[in-house]
This record gives structure tokens, C-alpha cells and sequence, in this order.
């Protein structure tokens, strides 16, 4: 919902902690998760991140969640998909070219950047190309594997 | 002016040390020369003749043309193309990729594709919406934006390999560019996403229209606080206006474009409006090329390139230099084959 994802940028920095905490949450839980199976985990997880982050950031489910380099303004409701800052397209009044009803999400990420610690350094690095068969995955349960060091069989990384 | 070692039309020039492209464009711009490009304006037609005809009047101009893709989200013909025909009789074309119309699959192709046919510069962008258009009802595309797409060329480049990793046997020898507009919101971020397009592989940066010098400096300044100079070579777009009403509707309806109301009252003042608009552009040139950092000059008039001569030759700024055209070395390029067979 729109003014629910611009109340979560302007409580940038309380998402920032609530997300790191949680990824530690992930992470430490990783015994469990492969007791369990990633591969099982997968759907009732990624539907509760639909949940919340879609109530909390109109999160689109690219599967590689950057809101913490984005100033907490998910990237993907840019109508161009930038991933890397605004376009030089944003309107006299903040507002996107493309939907001149929304606030650029750009400006919105910047302005969520400057509240954060982390994420004020964060968004200044460069996001490459968006893996696009990751879309509808869950990206904590990716993050909690990656970081544990285990080989995701389900995405193979470009080397 | 002519390198010695410039070959005929179609021959790409030797690589020098720490270069990245047999152009001509890189070659000035290292070479600490001020640079001036343009752009030509595609036709809506399958005749290479507009193409060339378009070209022509920038003949001992400019150094490099840009070829669009798909500006303002309309539909031409391609860049690809354009930069086939051009570079057929030795022009140096910028080719402009739009993130908006092609899967990645599609660009490295066209870069690939591009760079064999002899195209040293290529502009990385993301590109208008669609809803810009002519075309208001296409898909947009957006696998990329023009962050990751620089990142994409410079790994085609210089790590011989696709973005999947796969292996290349030639490498495209490209300079690259990114667009930038200091004059877009938020003015304080805009010279970081500057530096943030540099880390991602840009080599050159041509920028939006500039028609407020101050807001330019200020911009030039943190570019130069980042330490960015040196890293980058930034070429300013300028453009004449053609009356007080066009610069009106431009900044009322295209977003990002940013002209002051100095400007236009300027403009509206004059008796000949199109005239005061050339001498606007000039006067806007003298005062950016004497900005520190900036290397060049972008010069776009949309609709009136042929304009593009005299205000480039009014501005004073190529000196008694005459960029290379094709035939402008009558003797040369006749004699040469055979040297250089």
C-alpha cells in the first residue's frame, strides 16, 4: 500500500535494525532450516514475505531483496525497474515521470538512506543485473543458505 | 586535426596504451582536446540515404554522432542500424543502447554486433517509459538498467564473457558512456549517482540539457570533491531553443529538463526568437567549456541540426581544429588503401 511503504521509509532506520535482526534470526537458524529442507521451506516462506514485505514495502518479490541499499524503498515499483538510483526523468515536484501520481522511488530511497547507518554507504554500491528467475522466491531462506556457505541448487551463480 | 597514424574510413585506428577503443572520440578526449558530438535525429524511414543526409550537416563539426535509440520512446530506425550506415564511410558514431526495448540477450548481441561493425562508443541508458511514446501501448522491457548494462559491456570487454559467463573469442573495443542529468531531483545525489555510473564502467558522460550554469558549477564541484576527475570524461548538452514558448513547453511537459526563467524571458525578448535561442546556446557554451572538468560539449537540436554548424562555429570552440568527415583528407583517403594494404 502506498502510504504504508512511504510510513516505512520514513522509519528507515527501525527497518533497517528489524531486517538485520531478523537476517541474524535466518542465518543462526540455518541447522534448522536444512533439518527441515530449504526446498520445503520455500513456498510457506516466500509467502510470508509476500505478506509482510508486500504490506510493509509493496515488496514485488524479486527474490533479491536490496531494501536495505535502497534507503528501504523497494526498487521494483520504479516503473523502469532502476535498481541504481533515479532516472534523470523525476518531476519538478519529486514525483515519477512514468506515474506522476507516485513519489519517485528514487527520492523516496534517498532520503530513506540518509536515516539509516548501514544504508547510507549501501546505496552508493553499484546493484548489478537482477536474476530474474529468482522472482517469487523467498530471499531471507537464500540469504540464510548463502551466508551459512551451503550451495544453493536452485540458483547457479554466474561466476 | 589528423593522427598520423588515422587510418581510411572503415579501419579502425591502433589501440594506444591505457585506451580501451580504436576510436577517434577517446583518442581526443585523452588527448586533453575539447570534444564536441551530436546527435542525429533518426528517420522514420528504410531510405540510408536520410541517414546520410542527416549525418552530413554536421560535417567538420563534430567528432562523434550520436545514434538515438528510440528517444522519447518513439519509434526510428534503430541505432544498431544508424551506426551501420555511419560507420560504412568512416564516421565515428555514438551508439545508444535504451534498456526499455531489449532483454539482455538482445544488447550483448547488438554490442557485439555493433562494435564488429566498427562502433567504438556506446551510451549506456535506461531509456524514457514507453508512455513517452508513440507507443504508449508496447511492453516495456527494463531486464536492465543503465548501471547494470554499463557492468555488462565493460565485462564483454574486459573479461572476454557474457554476462552468463559464457566465453567470447573477440572482445567489443568499446569506449563507455552513461548519460547524467545535474539538474534532476535529488540535486544532492545526482553527482553520486555519477560516481556510482563511473564505478560501474562509464568512461565518458554526456548530460542533459544545460541551461542553468550555476547549478552546473555546483554540480562540476562535487564531481571534483568525489575525486571523479580524471576518472571521467564529461561532455555537457547544450541546445539552442527555438522560441520562448518551445522552451516553455519543454519544461512544462518533459520531465527533467530544468530551464530557468532568465532564460526564456531572454528568448521571448528578442525580435528574431530563434536567432536569440542559437546565441543563447553559444553563450551557454563559452561559459561551460571554461567549467574544470569538462571536456566536451553535447550539442542536441532536436529538429534543427542544421543549426548545429554555426553555433559550433560561432561558440569558437573547435579552433582552427576540423573534426575528420568523410572526404575531408581527399588525397589521403585515395592513396592510403594502398599503404596501408
Amino acid at each position: 500500500m502506498y502510504a504504508v511503504r512511504r510510513w516505512s521509509v520514513r522509519h528507515a532506520r527501525g527497518m533497517e535494525l528489524f531486517y538485520a535482526g531478523v537476517e541474524r534470526v535466518m542465518v543462526a537458524l540455518h541447522p534448522l532450516w536444512s533439518r527441515i529442507g530449504y526446498q520445503r521451506l520455500e513456498r510457506p516462506v516466500a509467502g510470508v514475505e509476500r505478506i509482510v514485505k508486500g504490506f510493509l514495502f509493496d515488496c514485488q518479490m524479486c527474490g533479491q531483496c536490496a531494501l536495505s541499499s535502497t534507503g528501504m524503498s523497494c526498487p521494483m515499483n520504479c516503473p523502469k525497474n532502476l535498481r541504481n538510483g533515479p532516472c534523470g526523468g523525476v518531476r519538478a515536484n519529486g514525483h515519477c515521470e512514468v506515474s506522476p501520481e507516485m513519489k519517485c522511488v528514487w527520492v523516496e530511497a534517498f532520503h530513506g538512506s540518509q536515516r539509516m547507518v548501514a544504508g547510507k554507504e549501501a546505496i552508493k554500491v553499484v546493484q548489478f543485473a537482477v536474476d530474474r528467475r529468482l522472482q517469487g522466491r523467498s530471499t531471507l531462506l537464500r540469504i540464510a543458505r548463502d551466508k551459512a556457505g551451503v550451495a544453493n541448487p536452485a540458483m547457479v551463480k554466474s561466476p | 586535426m589528423k593522427f598520423d597514424d588515422e587510418p581510411v574510413p572503415g579501419y579502425p585506428l591502433p589501440i594506444l596504451p591505457g585506451h580501451t577503443s580504436p576510436g577517434r572520440l577517446e583518442r581526443l578526449l585523452r588527448k586533453g582536446v575539447f570534444a564536441v558530438t551530436s546527435e542525429l535525429d533518426p528517420p522514420d524511414s528504410a531510405d540510408p540515404e536520410d541517414v546520410y543526409r542527416r549525418a552530413r550537416v554536421f560535417d567538420g563539426y563534430v567528432d562523434a554522432i550520436n545514434a538515438t535509440d528510440g528517444s522519447g520512446a518513439n519509434c526510428h530506425m534503430s541505432s544498431l542500424a544508424v551506426c551501420a550506415l555511419l560507420t560504412r564511410v568512416g564516421y565515428a558514431p555514438v551508439m545508444q543502447i535504451a534498456c526499455r526495448d531489449k532483454n539482455r540477450i538482445a544488447i550483448q548481441g547488438d554490442i557485439l554486433g555493433g562494435a564488429a561493425m566498427g562502433v567504438c562508443n556506446i551510451l549506456c541508458l535506461t531509456g524514457d517509459g514507453v508512455q513517452a511514446g508513440d507507443h504508449p501501448q508496447a511492453k516495456p522491457v527494463f531486464d536492465l538498467d543503465c548501471m547494470s548494462l554499463l557492468d555488462i559491456g565493460r565485462t564483454l570487454r574486459d573479461d572476454h564473457r557474457f554476462q552468463s559467463g559464457r566465453k567470447i573469442t573477440f572482445a567489443p573495443r568499446v569506449f563507455l558512456g552513461a548519460a547524467a542529468n545535474p539538474f534532476g531531483l535529488p540535486f544532492e545525489w545526482r553527482a553520486e549517482r555519477l560516481a556510482k555510473k563511473v564505478q560501474a564502467g562509464a568512461q565518458f558522460i554526456q548530460t542533459q540539457y544545460c541551461y542553468d550554469v550555476p547549478r552546473l558549477r555546483e554540480f562540476m564541484k562535487k564531481v571534483e570533491d568525489l575525486g571523479l576527475l580524471g576518472k571521467v570524461f564529461i561532455l555537457i548538452g547544450v541546445g539552442p531553443l527555438r522560441s520562448a514558448k518551445a522552451g516553455e513547453w519543454m519544461r512544462t511537459n518533459v520531465p527533467g529538463i530544468h530551464i530557468p526563467d532568465s532564460i526564456i524571458r531572454r528568448v521571448a525578448g528578442a525580435e528574431k526568437q530563434a536567432d536569440e535561442g542559437r546565441q543563447v546556446c553559444v553563450d551557454l557554451i563559452q561559459e561551460i567549456r571554461e567549467i574544470k572538468g569538462v571536456s566536451g560539449i553535447h550539442v542536441m537540436a532536436y529538429r534543427q541540426e542544421e543549426s548545429v554548424a554555426e553555433i559550433i562555429q560561432k561558440s569558437g570552440v573547435l579552433g582552427s581544429r576540423v573534426p575528420w568527415y568523410p572526404g575531408r583528407d581527399k588525397e589521403s583517403t585515395t592513396s592510403s588503401p594502398k599503404e596501408t594494404a
